[in-house]
């Protein structure tokens, strides 16, 4: 046991991908989701181990085969990914359970045994992009979720061929992407001579503040990031391929994928940009600030038109992407702060939307409308109920997780005395209140009248399970609030813990 | 002059990157889309290897004869991302089929015309 | 019983109503009956509050921590308990009034009804006993959201198209201005509690004080001061019990309760006098009383007089609130009492009318007055309750409100409240001299209801009988000035 605990670095992220190799030749679809299950408790209780280790000895560093920064790889665990890898390891295990219902109706049935090695694919390298300390590292995992999260995509064509233009679309823009962020490593390794992320900071620290290439570079890298992780305004391609993607496939990416890749953002921003901080200060206040007001306002506006829910969300998505970097382009230690809390929150809140919708979604066996829905409060409530308390939260009421985030938001800009932010902040949560009410409106206020139905628990557990936590949070928020802020103090002051 | 002619390398991998992007944006045709995606990923793969070459270097191995020679790594590294790339087009030209199985077609346009009638 | 478990049982109660209506639905008298109950147990359990307050008793339940410096706290003041007796003694008879109107006006489904007019009283309740700010936003949000099915009962287009209105406006007044000005006190004090003189003074910059209290009075949608008074006559087209006890005492008191709450507690009334951060909003709330008199004439329709006529005594409390001197404080604490008996008494006979005759408007109430004369006995005391009219209960909140004004030098706003009690005597009582006017007498088929009738009285001689008691509640009335 010890000989896997050593290793427990690697193993979240290696473990679900070898099990994915093995998936692919099974041939029964229950047994691929049990060993998936299995999988992912086991990979649970390796990321409570590493908590339990980074709590005690600090900064965990993982040197594949030994070979020291500049030559070799290493996955870095701490303070910034430690909070992320906990949550991450959590839901991906409560979302595949969730999944089995809807892979088995939303899939063709033969696909959704391998629909799980895909599954698996996009957890392992999801987890890498969380863990990883090297910048080309970095790259690969963002194709191997990308290439994964695309075919698990264009499988939602099973019950709509959008879904192929969804992914067709992601592949090309998600490539574009990739290949500006590789351009910038070209150049930062062509300056410094190193991939490691350590080592880069310490090389990049010997440059003034006058070279070009190394900003050129960087440039390029923050763009691609940007483009993986949906900030305004290359967010294109979001829309559409969470609105597609078999249901449980939105949850999980809704929650975690572009959380993931904002992690890398912010450390890319905050410890190697940091060097530079006259650039840092134009980046931040001149580029990401706006972009981010406007991803809200534009995010929220156009959810508000939207007919189909899921798109809806997906829009909403956007807003609260624009939220989060919104936090971090504040260049303190309250905004960043903020920022972790709203991504720990943000995922709760949208996976718990994303499920709930999803349910409706596969007994409708049809898109969720706000017209198809219609009544089924009264139909479905347990899941309803669950979609209510997940939206009150995305609105930020208090009691509700989303208003922990709202109140660190607002005492970063506050204490920043960036006050016409706080106005519009403000004024972008109550235009949320719109697109949400429609749903609920819909779902509960309706003239038709439905009988209850007896519902899955194999589903609606899951759900509350997320929406429960989601109200826990919303009252005991020290744990996030720790979390976050041994994110954000690690990444400001660069403290070990 | 001597600086274009010292930076050839880097001028070549803009005009072929600008093209790959030229072809994404502007062709209709799905499978163009893919060529055009591999222009762009090949032309930052030759930059990459270019940028390791340094003038009468040889393979980096130890000998007394030479002691100028290339860096190996980056082409260790463009190797993995000649795999990602493959493996982009590949999915892609996949995904493609499906679309045509799907909608009988390939050009942009008319799926976009489908997809309006199938709306109204 | 312990303090603590008394304020327990008193929150929970309205909650086991609700619950026990659920469960009850198919026996529609035991449902119904869980109101009355209800009604009766916490009103019980208010009145020990109130009087235990008298004694110096301390009702305080701290359950945990929210973030730093805001607990999960209730905290009785004397003007939560004023609040919270009102709200709870007039839900008994709201839900005795219910059952004869719901079933009289042949209403579809009851058991929602039941269920989330209970769970609006109980955070009525909540609001009233809540120990710092933001609890006290928590159940104003929750009283939005559990009256909104309410307001769109009958889930025809015109009712789902007034449940918008009056949803976006508070919610989103209370997300943009009042929410952020909670913050805004929390980050500059670090602390949200309710305590006796304030906490802004010292901490607060005085210059931005004028921003804060725009905030937080614009902010606060339910005290419907114009230009945020629009949500007031949509959500008349709510069933009767609704506009009485949700948009006459819990709903619309909620708002103004919560300004005073905030003026006595959290700013402080010397420091607000001090500061003269709220002159502009004598000013508002003067043009709102007039101006919401004057469309409360135009209105022939009876229960959109009467809304018109709630946002204008409504702004008499805000007025109150503005001025800050001791008097004025006084009678806008009292004026929460006295307006809700009054307004109360006035809906239920607009309710009690619609389902005896049938008949909405003001010009159709021709000779109805011989027809059911207990109904129109019931208004007119309500009515000269509102006007002021001495020996009625509210004469007293409007000698107070006048006094207050020359205490504070506004001899313009003394000189307002004669015009606005002049209007008050037009507007109000105009139905009563056409129902008795007997030139006009129709053929209109008479429907009996008791149970539509009998509250209304009571509530309209409890205007007459209280005036002698006022000393009760001045008593406490000066503990939340002191």
């Amino acid at each position: 046991m010890n000989i896997f605990l050593d290793d427990a670095t690697a193993l979240v992220v290696v473990l679900p991908l070898l099990i994915a190799a093995i998936i692919a030749f099974i041939p029964s679809s229950r047994l691929a989701w049990f060993i998936t299950i299995v999988t992912l408790v086991f990979h649970l209780s390796l990321s409570v181990e590493l908590f339990q280790n980074f709590s005690s000895f600090g900064t965990i560093i993982y040197e594949f085969g030994n070979w020291p920064p500049p030559w070799g790889i290493s996955f870095k665990l701490d303070g910034v990914n430690i909070g992320l890898q906990l949550l991450f390891s959590a839901f991906v295990l409560v979302t595949t359970i969730y999944s089995r219902k809807i892979f088995l109706s939303e899939i063709d049935p033969e696909d959704s045994g391998k629909a799980y090695s895909l599954w698996l694919l996009a957890i392992g390298s999801l987890n890498g992009i969380i863990l990883t300390n090297d910048i080309f590292n970095l790259f690969v995992f963002l194709e191997i979720s990308a290439l994964s999260s695309i075919s698990l995509i264009s499988l939602g064509a099973g019950t709509n061929r959008k879904a192929l233009l969804a992914a067709f679309n992601y592949l090309v823009i998600g490539a574009i992407g990739a290949t500006f962020y590789v351009i910038g490593v070209g150049f930062a390794y062509a300056m410094t001579g190193t991939l490691n992320m350590n080592d880069l900071i310490i090389q990049l620290s010997q440059y003034s503040e006058g070279q070009l290439a190394i900003f050129a570079g960087m440039s390029f890298m923050l763009i691609g990031l940007m483009v993986k992780s949906a900030v305004f305004p290359l967010h294109l391609w979001l829309p559409p391929a969470y609105s597609y993607a078999p249901s449980a496939v939105s949850t999980l990416f809704a929650a975690l994928a572009t959380k993931a890749i904002l992690i890398f953002f912010v450390r890319i921003l905050y410890e190697v940009f940091s060097i530079y901080n006259g650039y840092l200060e134009i980046f931040l206040d001149y580029i990401l600030l706006p972009l981010s007001l406007i991803a809200i306002f534009v995010g929220t506006i156009i959810a508000i038109y939207q007919n189909d829910i899921k798109k809806l969300l997906a829009y909403s998505s956007i807003a609260q992407i624009g939220y989060i970097t919104l936090a971090f382009s504040i260049n303190d230690n309250s905004g960043v702060l903020a920022g972790f809390v709203h991504i720990f929150n943000h995922a709760l809140i949208k996976g718990g939307l994303f499920m709930a919708v999803g349910y409706l979604a596969i007994s409708l066996n049809d898109r969720v409308t706000l017209e198809s829905i219609e009544g089924y409060g009264q139909k479905y409530p347990i899941t309803s109920y669950a979609l209510l308390v997940c939206g009150l939260s995305l609105i930020g009421l208090p009691l509700t997780n989303g208003f922990i985030s709202k109140l660190y938001i607002f005492q970063a800009l506050y204490s920043n005395e960036m006050f016409l932010t706080i106005g519009l902040v403000a004024l972008s949560s109550a235009l949320a209140v719109i697109y949400f009410w429609k749903i609920v409106e819909k779902l509960f206020f309706s003239s038709k009248g439905y009988e209850a139905t007896s519902e899955d628990p194999a589903i609606y557990i899951p759900i509350w399970i997320i929406a429960l936590s989601i109200i826990y949070f919303g009252i005991f928020s020290s744990t996030i609030v720790e979390f976050s802020s041994i994110a954000s103090e690690s990444l400001i002051l660069g403290g070990s813990n | 002059m001597t600086d274009f002619l010292y930076f050839w390398n880097h001028f070549a991998f803009v005009i072929l990157m600008v093209s790959g992007l030229f072809i994404i944006i502007t062709s209709q045709n799905y499978i163009k889309k893919i060529v055009g995606l591999a222009i762009f990923q090949t032309s930052v793969f030759v930059f990459f290897v270019s940028l390791a070459k340094i003038i009468d270097g040889t393979a980096p191995i130890l000998n007394s004869v030479n002691n100028v020679y290339s860096n190996p790594l980056p082409h260790v590294l463009i190797l993995t991302a000649i795999v990602v790339g493959v493996a982009t087009s590949a999915l892609g030209l996949a995904i493609v089929l499906q679309i045509y199985k799907n909608y009988g077609s390939v050009e942009e346009n008319e799926i976009k015309k489908e997809e309006l009638k199938e709306n109204s | 019983m312990t303090n603590e478990s008394l304020l327990i049982l008193g929150l929970l109660t309205p909650l086991f109503a609700a619950f026990g209506s659920y469960c009850f639905k198919n026996n529609i008298n035991v449902r119904d009956s869980f109101g009355v109950i209800g009604g009766v147990i916490t009103f019980l359990i208010s009145l020990k509050i109130f009087n235990g307050l008298q004694a110096e008793e301390q009702y305080v339940i701290n359950l945990f921590t929210l973030f730093n410096g805001v607990d999960f706290l209730f905290n009785i003041t004397p003007l939560g308990s004023i609040f919270s007796l009102v709200a709870s003694s007039l839900w008994i008879l709201a839900s005795i009034y219910t059952v004869g109107y719901m079933r009289g006006a042949g209403e579809k489904n009851q058991t929602r009804f039941v269920i989330f007019y209970s769970i609006a009283i109980h955070a009525a309740l909540a609001i009233a006993w809540s120990g710092n700010l933001l609890m006290l936003f928590i159940f104003y949000e929750i009283l939005t959201f559990s009256t909104f099915p309410l307001v769109g009962h009958k889930q025809d287009a015109e009712s789902q198209a007034a449940g918008r209105v009056y949803l976006s406006i508070l919610v989103g007044t209370s997300l943009v201005l009042f929410l952020p000005a909670i913050f805004w006190v929390w980050l500059e004090t670090g602390s949200l509690n309710f305590t006796p003189g304030g906490i802004l003074e010292g901490k607060f910059p005085t210059e931005y004080l004028i921003f804060l209290v725009a905030m937080l009075v614009f902010g606060i949608g339910k005290a419907a001061i114009m230009p945020i008074h629009r949500w007031l006559p949509a959500a008349m087209v709510a069933p009767t019990p609704v506009s009485a006890l949700l948009h006459a005492v819990a709903v619309v008191k909620a708002g103004v309760f919560s300004f005073l709450m905030v003026v006595v507690y959290i700013i402080g009334p010397d420091y607000l006098l001090q500061s003269k951060a709220s002159n502009w909003l004598v000013w508002l709330s003067s043009f709102t009383i007039l101006t919401a008199s004057i469309i409360a004439i135009s209105k022939d329709d009876l229960k959109a007089r009467l809304a018109y006529s709630t946002i204008s005594q409504l702004s008499y409390i805000i007025l109150g609130a503005a001025l800050a001197t001791t008097f004025a404080l006084k009678g806008a604490s009292f004026h929460i009492i006295t307006h809700a008996l009054g307004k109360i008494t006035l809906f239920f006979c607009a309710g009690a009318i619609y389902v005896t005759a049938h008949v909405k408007k003001i010009s159709e109430l021709g000779g109805l007055g011989f027809k059911t004369p207990m109904i129109f006995f019931a208004y007119t005391l309500g009515a000269l309750s509102i006007i002021g009219v001495p020996p009625l209960i509210g004469s007293w909140s409007k000698l107070f409100l006048v006094i207050g004004s020359l205490e504070a030098d506004f001899l313009f706003v003394a000189i307002l409240l004669g015009i606005s009690s002049l209007l008050n005597i037009y507007y109000l009582l105009q139905p009563v001299f056409i129902a008795f006017n007997k030139k006009n007498i129709k053929n209109i088929n008479i429907t009996k209801a008791p149970l539509t009738i009998w509250p209304p009285v009571i509530t309209g001689v409890g205007c007459l009988f209280l005036f002698f008691f006022s000393n009760y509640f001045l008593n406490i009335i000066n503990g939340v000035v002191a």
